[in-house]
């Protein structure tokens, strides 16, 4: 398929991905901050979820405070944040309308349906409520989005350029998550099993839907080094690090055919970590450390793909 | 003066009590479905339209905004007869036209025998990088949208013939597909001409144009991109024939070949069905500022190493200097009797038709000679003093870019506006395919100009679009067609990886 075409779809999945992601968190934030004393301030409240962004400096130059307010607006509806719900969404329309033809008319009228009834949402203050609706409303249309690939795509190359965008986002996501989270609560350890501890630990496992899933496997108490399990090794956990790779490596296996690729080294040695690495030596070599190292090695592979398949040139 | 309503032949009202036979049988649904429910369908329509994203882009508005084109509910109905006549004429213009251009870019023989002027030559729109060129099948217009309009009962005029890029066939395609949606019950009523079949049939045209010797050709879109006004209708072309839409960035040209930029590496691209002007095709050969096209695009299709659709150059045939010519090219290519007419069109290059022109520009209707999409034109009778006055300098400076046209009584058709049903004038778009053979699927653009008494119908000023219907009758090719159609195959299939 035209390099091009498959850019696009690369990044309108890559961009509802993040949009679900960044839902998930405001919305996980939100209902931390109607438990009381669930922090010392506001701004302890809301500042990870800017971190988990990764945008801190730019939120800095626009806004002065920390408030629920402006964090919210920023990660939702600000256009100059390049990250927010907002800008996701419209990047993800705008990728999609590009190359409305590679897709099945039920994806394209999805998203653009999307689109437009995101229009009911942008003059809406949060602070005054609808925030939970609204992030309900980001994650279910994703949710759809992938249904709808899912269930009507060709299983050719445009739909692996979908699910492609769609892990590599979401491993993103959910390593940033877990480290962030992981590094603020650390300090507070002795004292797991405490009711504050139990909503944040249970508010990062509901913010990847794991929640449930974390009762079924342990049945027992939320303690972090049992979350950070859940989502960096467990196979069978959808929005783990090891579920996103056990998708990745056989899409650029399949993608690469018999042409050797750097991306294609570099999927199979993360997904070998992620296969047969052991949590007591992530634990002892420092879970920051590993998480910081995925972080750079899956951004590693997404500029690798990008050269390979998205940008392709004359030779 | 401004005729009042009744005067102009109408599609359907024969007078104030009867309609035309063919619609009896559609009034008298009409007759039984409140106007309200109708506006219900109609405000259905627009949802899906939407939803669908069945947008266009307006140039010159701030937002670019995605705009609907409107659509009425109430269809255009032609006979089995009507069309029969309508479609023999359109044939015969295309065919004199592709042989008008194959040898107006080769012998040049209508101008040695004086009946076209040599003038031509000097027409912006002609190329003479083309001259000498040979193109498979000989054809130069490979998609020709015919401009007709209706005065009376009997008589069609053609108004002119689009052989350049022209757009609009997926809004017969949407409209037909919505009409079937809202309206089913009509359809077990009336026995239509289907006209789905018209991506492949364009396929096949464009798959039989390719350089000889290919056995199996790569055929593209080649569009401006996402952000053209007619961006809809090539996406949604190229997706009914399964060929990818691609763009300038898309393409380059290596070894006298041009290939498209895989994931899997350079594909050869034998057919480009390209939907940009001539002018922003080549950036080494015509406007070197264009980042819409391919560089050494021009030098690889002369040298038959891909062929497009349209050919370069079409645009000195479809010039309105030249469409005075059509009926004389007729006789002269084919040795027949125009089965269409033209307009009759005052040259304003010529001192006596100047003269009248310009004594009697509040009747007449002035266009630009290389004017497209409605811009650049004069509505006499409609105009104000200010703009006649305007026109009349516009048209003193240089007369010779301008032809002029008695205003024509188009006709009207019902159509379901804010105060209920009324009669807006109507002009008709048939698309006519050629390749291996010269053809046309049973149906066409139907464009509606909504204003009042407006004679204006492109979608650019407002204008709206309409279902043509064309009714079964003695159309007994049809049927035929539609089973070559289904019989042709791709014969590129892939296996799947599993």
């Amino acid at each position: 398929m035209l390099s091009r075409t498959a850019d696009h779809l690369y990044w309108m999945a890559r961009s509802i991905e993040r949009a679900e992601n960044m839902a998930r968190v405001l919305d996980v934030t939100y209902n931390m901050s109607l438990v009381p004393n669930a922090a010392e301030s506001e701004a302890a409240l809301w500042l990870p979820a800017l971190e988990i962004s990764g945008n801190v400096e730019a939120y800095e130059r626009e806004y002065e405070e920390y408030s629920a307010a402006d964090v919210i607006h920023y990660l939702a509806m600000d256009m100059n944040n390049p990250s927010s719900i907002y800008s996701a969404l419209r990047s993800a329309r705008e990728n999609a309308h590009a190359v409305r033809v590679a897709m099945t008319s039920e994806t394209w009228e999805n998203i653009n349906a999307l689109w437009l009834e995101f229009g009911q949402f942008t003059e809406q203050d949060f602070t005054k409520g609808g925030l939970r609706e609204f992030c309900d409303w980001v994650k279910a249309r994703s949710h759809l989005f992938r249904g709808v690939c899912f269930g009507t795509m060709l299983r050719d190359d445009a739909f692996n350029f979908v699910r492609l965008g769609t892990f590599i986002e979401r491993a993103d996501n959910t390593a940033r998550l877990l480290d962030v989270k992981y590094h603020l609560l650390l300090p507070t350890q002795e004292e797991v099993g405490g009711a504050v501890d139990y909503y944040e630990w249970s508010a990062v496992l509901r913010s990847v839907s794991a929640f449930q899933a974390y009762q079924k496997i342990f049945s027992d108490t939320i303690v972090p080094w049992r979350v950070a399990e859940l989502l960096v090794l467990r196979c069978d956990m959808p929005r783990s690090l090891h579920a996103c790779f056990d998708e990745i490596t056989p899409i650029l296996e399949q993608l690469s055919g018999v042409r050797s690729s750097e991306s294609r080294r570099l999927a199979g040695e993360l997904h070998a970590k992620l296969h047969y690495g052991k949590m007591n030596d992530i634990f002892q070599n420092g879970l920051h450390e590993f998480l910081s190292d995925f972080i750079e090695s899956n951004n590693l592979l997404g500029t690798e793909i990008q050269r390979t398949f998205l940008n392709a040139a004359v030779n | 003066m401004q005729k009042s309503a009744s005067q102009f032949f109408d599609e359907m009202q024969l007078n104030a009590t009867d309609v035309r036979g063919i619609y009896s049988a559609y009034n008298k649904w009409l007759q039984n479905v409140p106007h309200q429910q109708l506006s219900t369908k109609r405000a259905e329509a627009e949802v899906l339209f939407r939803r669908v994203g069945i947008t266009f882009n307006v140039y010159g508005e701030e937002d670019g905004a995605e705009r609907l084109i409107p659509f009425d509910v109430i269809p255009r109905l032609i006979s089995a007869k009507e069309w029969s006549h309508l479609s023999a004429g359109a044939i015969q213009r295309v065919r004199a036209l592709n042989m008008f251009l194959h040898d107006i870019y080769h012998k040049q023989e209508i101008i040695h025998a004086g009946i076209v002027p040599a003038s031509i030559l000097a027409n912006s729109q002609y190329r003479p990088e083309m001259f000498g060129v040979d193109l498979p099948n000989q054809i130069y217009a490979h998609i020709a949208g015919i401009d007709l309009v209706r005065t009376s009962e009997s008589q069609f005029y053609v108004l002119e013939d689009n052989l350049r890029t022209p757009s609009g066939v997926s809004y017969m395609l949407e409209d037909r597909k919505m009409m079937m949606r809202l309206f089913p019950e009509l359809f077990r009523r009336y026995s239509i001409a289907p006209v789905e079949h018209y991506p492949q049939v364009l396929l096949n045209n464009l798959r039989a144009v390719a350089q000889p010797g290919i056995q199996d050709p790569t055929v593209v879109l080649l569009s401006p991109g996402a952000y053209n006004s007619a961006y809809f209708e090539h996406a949604f072309i190229a997706q009914q024939m399964g060929i990818e839409l691609v763009e300038g960035q898309d393409l380059f040209v290596r070894n006298n070949a041009v290939y498209m930029r895989t994931t899997q590496g350079p594909q050869r691209v034998d057919v480009i069905y390209r939907r940009i002007d001539d002018d922003y095709l080549d950036p080494l050969a015509f406007n070197a500022n264009s980042m819409l096209g391919v560089p050494g695009l021009l030098s690889v299709y002369r040298n038959g190493g891909v062929t497009l659709a349209n050919a370069v150059g079409t645009g000195v045939a479809d010039d309105k200097a030249t469409y005075i010519h059509v009926p004389a090219m007729i006789k002269f290519y084919l040795d027949e009797t125009p089965i269409l007419e033209n307009v009759p069109t005052y040259e304003l290059s010529k001192e006596e038709d100047l003269q009248y022109t310009l004594a009697h520009l509040d009747e007449l209707v002035v266009k630009e000679v290389q004017g497209s999409g409605g811009y650049g034109m004069l509505v006499g009778p409609a105009a104000s003093k200010n703009e006649l006055e305007e026109f009349r300098l516009r048209i003193i400076s240089s007369p010779s870019s301008y032809i002029a046209q008695p205003t024509l009584a188009l006709s009207t058709c019902p159509t379901l506006v804010e105060k209920g049903i009324a009669p807006r004038h109507v002009d008709l778009r048939p698309f006519v395919l050629s390749g291996k053979t010269v053809t046309l699927v049973p149906g066409a653009l139907c464009r509606v100009a909504l204003k009042e008494g407006s004679l204006v119908v492109n979608s650019s000023q407002g204008g709206g679009t309409k279902d043509t219907w064309v009714l079964e009758g003695e159309l007994e090719n049809l049927t035929q067609q539609l089973t070559k159609v289904k019989q042709t195959k791709t014969s590129k299939v892939e296996e799947p990886v599993c």
